[in-house]
């Protein structure tokens, strides 16, 4: 049982990690502001700009949703991995499978099934194609052939080509000339949009795979297990533990989540597939989990900032005529200051030794 | 297979293969220190868009190659910083740093894109590039390509016969050990991290200043994390990184020219040879000695 102490205790210790974090943002932006001076930029009008545009208006706020989707998605196909010890960087590829796999379903079962069947189709195949992708990996590891930090990075590249063969290849819509792509999707086998916004059923989606995971890993004897995996392998397997099984579905699951995140964007978004879609959704996936150190919660938390500044990027190229990229530093700056683990006490440290120095 | 298709194919594969051999063999150096740099990307952004910048401004390719290289290795010393002296996540560090590059390097080559520069011209060799087949496929080439193969010779030398060479394969296998023998290992990484940045720059130089001629957002598309897959590939050794290399542009440069010669077989399956190769390399290769440094390993699970 839990007791009200220890609750007490863990609200304060969220506390701490939520100031901690405000401080953190407060100071990567001073950093980015002085970036943009540099390069003869106003930073406060650029603040401006990102702020309105994003979280200044219920379409900003709409727009902000539709990116967090695939944000969250691609982090908790990371943060799953991570419990059990395992570092999964293939989050990219199994986005592209996941696409891949429920486009082909959408165009190749649009005459034989009945339209109320479409969307749990395409759901089913895009968490089976990401799943099974991750599972290549996965079966390696668990053989205890080839790690699977290596495997998951190299998967990723044959992924996106994979996608690039099929979309010129066998899938490509022969009344596109000049774009490669696939056929529209049925309208069956398209996510529903909420209203008129372009925010869609992956949000429900997202939902209910955060509200699982926090519930699992902190409420069931597979959470528990996963991290007695994650904290000492050895110990684990000498008490009988299946190792070998947790790594494989694991593995799956998170494969089958980032492949979700793909087949929300090309369902939903896209309407059809196509080469390159994704902008790294994957890897920022990745940092977004290291930056919530491997949590449901705060990885919410962290795709919503991510997702603010990288929509950001949009607005600064159209107000400041800055490229759509720049954003990258200050979401850079964001992770530098948080890699280096800066703390208050080495702040402090820092102004103490410089006053011991002069003095 | 016509002599001219051999020769467009072999041609192809040197020039292309170039950009990536220089930041592979960076990236041996730093991983044979231990540590693993997922964001040459971003090295070679900064190194390509700096390198560019200058050779725009003062006309001078050669001077834009020393700054490219020099910007490109200072960069990496936030990897360094990060990595080395506040023990952060290697991985997240280097994808950390891709994306700063990516960045950076668009917001600063800004107002060059579209620009015009006298890059780097071919030097051909007199009297040898003057014979058929053999002249156009060996003896036409800029300076960056000319110093490929001696300045993986080099790394290897500098890697594995020279006491540097030794303390830094020391340092990548145990810093703690490597620090008990009296080394220095947060140095030796620094250092290493620093000259994996010039060579990465050298990498980005070769795309903007020869290959290329021109500077364009996030230009080396996908070259930088090409290079990382190349060191894996070549079990951590800079001689067999330039076969890799070469066999890398070369399915590249194939599928050029069979595109040229409107051949029917997808380009997209033909790229992804090297990469399945080199998971097919490590999966056979698993049981041999493991050429892969052991402080890399503990990154590789997790656990650093």
């Amino acid at each position: 049982m839990i007791s009200t102490a220890t609750l007490a205790q863990a609200g304060k210790q969220q506390g701490a990690a939520l100031l901690r974090f405000v401080a953190i943002l407060i100071l990567a932006l001073l950093v980015f502001a002085i970036v943009l001076l540099i390069f003869g930029k106003n930073p406060i009008q650029a603040y401006i700009d990102i702020f309105t545009s994003t979280i200044g208006s219920s379409y900003g706020w709409s727009e902000v949703l539709v990116k967090v989707i695939p944000l969250v998605l691609c982090a908790t196909a990371v943060l799953l991995p991570a419990r059990i010890g395992l570092v999964n960087v293939g989050g990219e590829g199994q986005l592209y499978i996941g696409a891949l796999v429920a486009s082909w379903g959408a165009l190749a079962l649009a005459d034989v099934l009945p339209g109320f069947l479409g969307l749990p189709t395409i759901i089913l195949l895009g968490f089976i194609g990401g799943g099974l992708w991750a599972a290549i990996p996965a079966v390696l590891r668990a053989m205890g052939w080839l790690n699977e930090t290596i495997s998951t990075l190299l998967l990723n590249y044959v992924a996106i080509l994979l996608v690039d063969y099929f979309v010129f290849g066998p899938l490509r819509d022969p009344s596109s000339a000049n774009f490669p792509q696939s056929e529209p999707f049925p309208d069956a086998f398209r996510l529903p949009f909420l209203g008129s916004t372009r925010i869609h059923f992956g949000l429900i989606i997202a939902t209910v795979v955060i509200a699982a995971l926090y519930f699992v890993l902190n409420r069931t004897r597979w959470g528990y297990e996963m991290r007695a995996i994650g904290g000492n392998p050895n110990a684990s397997r000498r008490h009988g533990m299946p190792i070998s099984r947790y790594i494989i579905i694991i593995m799956f699951i998170a494969g089958g989540l980032a492949g979700l995140a793909g087949m929300g964007e090309t369902m939903a978004i896209q309407g059809r597939l196509r080469p390159g879609f994704s902008p790294d959704y994957g890897y920022v996936g990745f940092l977004i989990s290291w930056l919530a150190m491997h949590d449901p919660i705060g990885v919410v938390l962290m795709s919503f900032l991510i997702a603010i500044i990288a929509l950001g990027g949009d607005t600064l190229q159209i107000t400041q005529s800055m490229p759509f990229s720049s954003v990258n530093v200050l979401m850079s700056i964001i992770l530098f200051i948080v890699l280096a683990k800066f703390s208050f006490g080495d702040i402090f440290k820092f102004f103490k030794k410089k006053e011991e120095a002069t003095s | 297979m016509t002599t001219s298709f051999i020769q467009g194919v072999l041609t192809g594969s040197i020039q292309s293969s170039t950009s990536v051999l220089y930041a592979a063999l960076g990236e041996v150096i730093v991983e044979r220190a231990g540590v693993i740099n997922l964001g040459v990307e971003g090295s070679m952004l900064m190194g390509a868009v700096s390198g560019f910048m200058v050779t725009q401004q003062t006309g001078s390719a050669g001077l834009g190659i020393i700054v490219a290289a020099l910007i490109a290795g200072l960069f990496n010393l936030i990897l360094a910083y990060l990595v080395v002296t506040r023990k952060a996540n290697q991985l997240a560090s280097g994808l950390a740093l891709m994306f700063c590059g990516l960045g950076l390097s668009a917001l600063i080559g800004k107002p060059y894109v579209g620009q015009m520069i006298n890059g780097l011209d071919p030097l051909p060799v007199p009297v040898l590039s003057q014979i058929p087949f053999i002249g156009p496929v060996l003896f036409n080439y800029d300076f960056l390509i000319y110093m490929m193969v001696p300045l993986a010779v080099l790394v290897w030398w500098v890697l594995f016969k020279t006491r540097w060479g030794l303390s830094l394969r020391a340092v990548g296998e145990d810093p703690t050990v490597a620090f008990a023998a009296g080394l220095r290992p947060k140095l030796i990484q620094y250092q290493a991290i620093f000259i994996g940045g010039l060579f990465a720059g050298l990498g980005g130089a070769h795309l903007s200043l020869a290959y290329a001629q021109t500077w364009s957002e996030g230009m080396t598309s996908g070259r930088g994390f090409i290079a990382v897959a190349l060191v894996i590939f070549a079990s951590w050794n800079p001689l067999k990184a330039v076969g890799g290399a070469l066999l890398f542009g070369g399915a590249l440069a194939f599928q050029l020219q069979l595109q040229a010669r409107g051949a029917d077989i997808s380009p997209f399956l033909l790229d992804m040879i090297p990469y399945l190769l080199t998971l097919g390399v490590l999966l056979f290769m698993r049981n041999r000695k493991n050429a892969m440094p052991e402080g890399l390993k503990a990154v590789f699970e997790g656990t650093s």
